[in-house]
């Protein structure tokens, strides 16, 4: 019997460490003609040991087949909540690919770059439009540097004003990252409880004058619009403080609704989830930030302006707070945006908005009953379940694995946590109704499975290339390289 | 689950042996199942005063982190050095091998507001 009967095509695969073969190489040189010299021994690179010798072949299969692993929104629907998995159109694609914009040095002088400081200026001009701020800086690397760049611009504003509050408020209802961000910028951080919705008695419960913000997130994790949020902004504002908006949920509000319009000071955007840029791994990110009228001078430096000469990078900014990325963010991303304004529209924009909110309450309205629903407000582009109304004790983990059986990516689970084994659904305006209804009718035989047959859950996924992990050993006692066993 | 009647608790899902002017604290049996498996702990240093309703440590699970909170104000004088290396103890052993804190209480009467076993099993069946 031959050592790989059974095998299958799987595309099972070693490491390329485990692969190497002493003296294979993935190079062919021809022999030497010229005399051989010797250069200067500070510049002769001392041994590598134990790097994968493999040819050529080898290394292109073994990413290949990696790269069949994957899962995204590219090979199927991706629930993931709060985190706006949306299709990335291909166009997106082609424009970043044009040798103008793809091969352009970051340090070419501001001349001979005009047409990629235009898109910039351009970009800035739409995501202020879209939100009703006046001004947008490009520059932080994704929506948690965008956050931090927010509370910074807060905290030089005080400062400007010469006052020092020390508290931000934030409901717990927030991402995690929202109080991360406060605790960088040296701000103690009080938590409100909410009711699905932050009311503005508990907002006025907590507020003083030494609260320098309230970060909000609109609509909410929960996928639930603030409805108080003018009001919020007004009592937050009598008391000196500032509103941060976490903007990740922009999908539920682009087209329709402005957060600047609302009383918000600064808001930070994700493009790669509501312009439909790559996202994760496939990044990078991209978090743009608006601001209110006072916080223009503390902006970070350059930003992009436009005169009777044309489009220069400003850097005559005193009070700016610096410098927060590398030359001028993540500019390819930037592309991909401006990209899908265009192609969009002020209507398309709207309409996807429209489509994102219709299928999240699609979702909910097919799931509801089998699915508890913990939080009745009206549903924008997200709904969250708990894990109530399943049977024979089985849990949202066992949910979520059970659909990996089913041919889906799981939605968010345990997020956010004001709701218990919370199952979080976004599927935005990509998706069909056919698609949904497939996405539903599993979730339904799940819940049906949870009753019936419960091992069906625990024992799942039986349908992936690994089965149920051990996530509490892999995050008690991880293993972050790997080891030669004979080492 | 369990709630051993020699033990005080706080709304916070702590409990709290008392020893004269020194407890000792750690996190509920209802704790740690809904957290589910832990994965790190974060604990004071001796010798740091706490403040009673401020965070002096931080649990971590697979599902979500949580802050724990000080019962009373007091010192620091020992803490569970075994924990960090074996977060699973508070999954284990809630209330023995998973103790987090001891600490000198600045009022003994700051330990009149807790809860006994029968009081807190009434909070959680409300929660």
């Amino acid at each position: 019997m031959s050592g790989t009967e059974g095998r299958g095509l799987v595309l099972d695969e070693k490491l390329l460490f485990e692969q190497s073969q002493p003296g294979r190489v993935g190079y062919s040189l021809t022999g030497l003609d010229v005399p051989e010299a010797q250069p200067d021994s500070r510049l002769v690179r001392k041994e590598i040991t134990d790097f994968p010798e493999l040819s050529e072949i080898d290394v292109v299969r073994h990413y290949t087949r990696l790269s069949t692993w994957n899962y995204g929104v590219d090979s199927g629907f991706y629930p993931l909540g709060s985190c706006t998995m949306k299709y990335n159109p291909k166009v997106n694609e082609v424009a970043a690919r044009l040798p103008g914009f793809a091969d352009i040095h970051p340090q070419t002088p501001e001349a001979l770059n005009q047409g990629a400081l235009e898109l910039m200026y351009n970009l800035q001009q739409d995501l202020a439009e879209i939100s009703g701020f006046p001004a947008v800086t490009l520059q932080p690397a994704a929506g948690a540097q965008g956050e931090f760049v927010g509370i910074l611009m807060i905290r030089a504003w005080h400062e400007a004003n010469g006052r020092k509050p020390t508290k931000v408020i934030i409901p717990d209802t927030a991402h995690g990252t929202n109080p991360a961000s406060a605790a960088l910028c040296g701000y103690d951080v009080v938590t409100v409880a909410s009711d699905g919705l932050l009311s503005k008695d508990a907002v006025a419960a907590v507020m003083d004058n030494d609260v320098a913000a309230l970060m909000v997130t609109n609509p909410n994790t929960l996928g639930l619009f603030e409805s108080d949020i003018r009001e919020i902004c007004d009592l937050v504002h009598e008391r000196g403080g500032l509103v941060y908006a976490d903007g990740a949920n922009l999908n539920a509000l682009m087209g329709i609704s402005r957060p600047g319009d609302l009383g918000i000071d600064v808001m930070h955007f994700n493009l790669h989830k509501t312009f439909s840029t790559p996202h994760g791994g496939g990044g990078p990110g991209s978090g743009p930030v608006g601001v209110a009228e006072k916080l223009i001078p503390f902006m970070p430096k350059p930003i992009v302006i436009k005169d009777e000469e044309g489009y220069k990078l400003d850097y005559e900014r005193p009070e700016s707070i610096g410098r927060v990325k590398s030359f001028y963010g993540h500019f390819s991303i930037m592309v991909r945006a401006y990209t899908y304004i265009l192609a969009m529209g002020g209507e398309g924009l709207r309409r996807a908005t429209e489509m994102a909110v219709l299928n999240a309450n699609y979702v909910r309205a097919r799931l509801e009953g089998e699915y508890d629903l913990p939080y009745k407000q009206r549903s924008l582009h997200e709904v969250v379940f708990s894990e109530a109304a399943l049977a024979n004790d089985c849990h949202t983990l066992d949910v979520a694995k059970r659909l990996i059986d089913y041919g889906y990516h799981p939605p968010t689970i345990y997020f956010p946590l004001v709701v218990r084994g919370a199952l979080m659904i976004e599927p935005t305006e990509s998706e069909s109704m056919q698609i949904l209804d497939e996405f539903c009718d599993a979730l339904l035989a799940i819940a049906e499975e949870a009753k019936t047959a419960p091992e069906k859950l625990r024992m799942a996924p039986v349908r992936a290339k690994v089965r149920r992990l051990d996530e509490a050993t892999a995050a008690r006692k991880p293993k972050l390289r790997w080891e030669r066993e004979d080492a | 689950m369990d709630f051993p009647e020699e033990l005080k608790y706080t709304e916070e899902h702590e409990w709290v042996m008392i020893e004269d002017d020194v407890i000792t604290v750690g996190i509920t049996d209802f704790a740690q199942d809904q957290l589910g498996d832990v994965v790190f702990v974060e604990l004071p240093e001796e010798g740091d005063e706490l403040e009673a309703g401020k965070s002096f440590g931080v649990v971590e699970s697979v599902k979500a982190v949580s802050d724990v909170y000080a019962p009373v104000s007091g010192e620091v004088v020992e803490v569970n050095d075994e924990l960090p290396d074996e977060p699973e103890l508070l999954n284990n052993s809630p209330y023995e091998d998973g103790w987090m804190i001891r600490i000198k209480v600045a009022d003994t009467s700051d330990l009149d507001g807790l809860m006994d076993a029968e009081a807190y099993q009434e909070f959680i069946e409300k929660e």
